[in-house]
């Protein structure tokens, strides 16, 4: 077969089958995925860990598993270590017989024997599932210039974005690929020209902008494009400190779930904005303005497909993406706050927290904190909540979140921080 | 009749009826209710998106602007695809993304039977052209017949 990218003499004898035939057809699919956006090379892959976005063992989707299979039979492993997205069970979540057996026996029945794989591919530690692996406590945080082998469109474009590191937002599989092969194809994100911005967006707006409805509203309209956002320091600072990338980190996960975002520049604040300025946008760009009335505009637009739209609320999930640990001692605080101020001791709504271990870990480890956010009846889980959500019983749910990502894949209704802070904290009606 | 000229991503020939999507389409948001759950006919659970929600994606010409959302796009195209529930084949009018690419290119390394027949770059005109239940025929070379 004849390839338009320049491969290399041991690319090329891979490709012939020198070491094996499964080795070949990962080399030839990465080749493949490269040629369709022209690229010239592969180039080494210098992250030191990849990042896979496939965690769960969903008993239907055998055609993975037996892929993987074959990978670990034929010798073609991850030739670095990785971390992957959270579990998709936790026994602490609120559940019930009917919807245990339903997980365990029928959805996630694959879900051991996946772990296991996970583990033979080269998964990092078993404390490495979350969707946000740059955390501290996680320890999977490329550094700047770094060239990764990611999937998890929120971790890509976080890496991208506030860390500097180069990733495409490539699919589940090809992320495995490229860190079985140590390279990846040379395209997209991983170029100087494709980093630049094609969108500017002029932030007009009087109040700190929700950064979920904010990255929703950026996303729908951009798509897949760069956006280069300006203003948004006037309402989070020109530090990268850790409300700074908290707020990204949530900003981010909206532009890619409601759209396709894989890298954002904030002007005067994420690195490559502040290195280069203005000279990182593209010739011809478009504008967007954004001012209160449209995200207002965009926040009203999010269809509601409870049966009953009055249902009272059976179940909340904050923290999808995973919470930081300062997100995490924040929401504690506010809930016992607001609880105290409300003659109340428990929340009415059953509520989740969602983080990864490592950061579950940590806020176990302080006692008081601990206690105090046991004492409001909020559960702490590692679970994944859009993977929780991905069934006909808790699709029936009346389930409330302030994650956009999750609004947009589940039944979830959507409300900001402050109201859902507000709906769990009062009585329900 | 009209002719449009894209690029093939995936080479092959194709007969199906239209299915048109105007905005992004959302992968693992329209797949994931037909995956997990038997749905042969892959109807759409993808509640954002007006013009697929609820209708049948198995074996349709999909026609699309480029696909948006999750990063398991890819793959579960590839699912799709190898459990026979997925388009027969894909139409976009812009250049293809990185999800859908994976997905595409996957189906046609890994799977028996070649894969789903890809063109991208069909143009604005396209999908302005195209009808949901319109005939549609792809050619080896990136031709695409409508109506």
């Amino acid at each position: 077969m004849e390839y338009k990218m320049e491969l290399t003499p041991e690319q090329l004898a891979i490709l012939n089958g020198e070491k094996g035939e499964t080795m070949a057809k990962v080399l030839k699919t990465l080749v493949l995925y490269g040629e369709a956006f022209g690229a010239t090379k592969m180039v080494p892959v210098t992250g030191e860990m990849g990042h896979l976005v496939t965690s769960f063992g969903l008993g239907v989707m055998k055609p993975v598993y037996e892929l993987m299979d074959k990978l670990i039979a034929d010798g073609c492993v991850s030739k670095q270590k990785f971390s992957v997205d959270p579990k998709p069970l936790d026994k602490n979540v609120p559940s019930d017989p009917i919807k245990n057996l339903v997980f365990k026996k029928f959805m996630y029945s694959a879900q051991e024997s996946y772990d296991k794989q996970l583990a033979d591919l080269g998964l990092l530690n078993s404390d490495a599932y979350t969707c946000t692996c740059y955390m501290d406590e996680v320890g999977n945080k490329p550094k700047k210039g770094d060239v990764l082998s990611w999937a998890e469109s929120s971790a890509v474009v976080y890496a991208n974005s506030v860390l500097g590191a180069r990733c495409n937002r490539n699919s589940g599989i090809i992320e495995l690929f490229g860190s079985i092969c140590g390279f990846v194809p040379y395209f997209g994100l991983l170029t100087d020209e494709g980093r630049k911005a094609t969108w500017v967006v002029e932030l007009k707006v009087t109040k700190k902008p929700e950064a979920q409805v904010l990255g929703s509203a950026i996303g729908m309209k951009v798509m897949e494009e760069v956006p280069y956002v300006k203003g948004l320091t006037d309402w989070i600072g020109t530090e990268l400190n850790g409300d700074a990338t908290a707020y990204l980190k949530d900003f981010g996960a909206a532009t890619a779930s409601n759209g396709a975002v894989g890298l954002y520049h904030i002007a005067g604040l994420t690195p490559e904005a502040v290195e280069q300025g203005e000279s990182l946008i593209a010739d011809g760009v478009k504008t967007y303005v954004i001012d209160d009335a449209e995200l207002e505009r965009v926040k009203a637009s999010y269809p509601v497909i409870w049966k009953n739209k009055d249902a009272t609320p059976k179940l909340c999930f904050v923290g999808c993406p995973h919470l930081s640990y300062a997100q995490l001692t924040e929401w504690t605080n506010n809930v016992s706050d607001a609880l105290k101020q409300n003659g109340r001791t428990k929340v009415s709504v059953p509520t989740v927290f969602t983080a990864a271990p490592g950061v579950v870990k940590k806020f176990r480890e302080d006692k008081e904190l601990s206690a105090k956010l046991d004492a409001t009846g909020v559960v702490l889980s590692y679970i994944c909540p859009l993977m929780y959500m991905n069934n006909p019983l808790a699709e029936k749910m009346p389930v409330i979140t302030c994650s956009n990502k999750l609004r947009t894949y589940t039944s979830a209704r959507y409300y900001t921080s402050a109201e859902i802070l507000d709906i769990i904290t009062k009585g329900v009606k | 009749m009209k002719t449009f000229k894209g690029r093939p991503v995936v080479a092959g020939t194709a007969e199906a009826t239209a299915l048109v999507s105007h905005g992004g389409f959302n992968t693992l948001a329209s797949f994931q209710h037909s995956l997990m759950f038997g749905d042969k006919a892959a109807k759409c659970g993808d509640q954002n998106n007006p013009d697929l929600y609820q209708k049948p994606m198995a074996g349709v010409a999909l026609c699309l602007p480029q696909t948006i959302g999750s990063t398991t796009g890819g793959m579960v195209l590839y699912c799709a695809k190898a459990m026979g529930r997925s388009p027969s084949c894909l139409l976009f009018s812009e250049h293809i993304d990185s999800l859908a690419a994976a997905g595409a290119v996957l189906a046609a390394v890994w799977s028996d039977d070649g894969g789903m027949p890809t063109v991208d770059c069909l143009g604005d005109e396209f999908l302005a052209a195209v009808k949901t239940g319109d005939r549609i025929k792809v050619y080896e070379d990136g031709t695409v017949e409508v109506g």
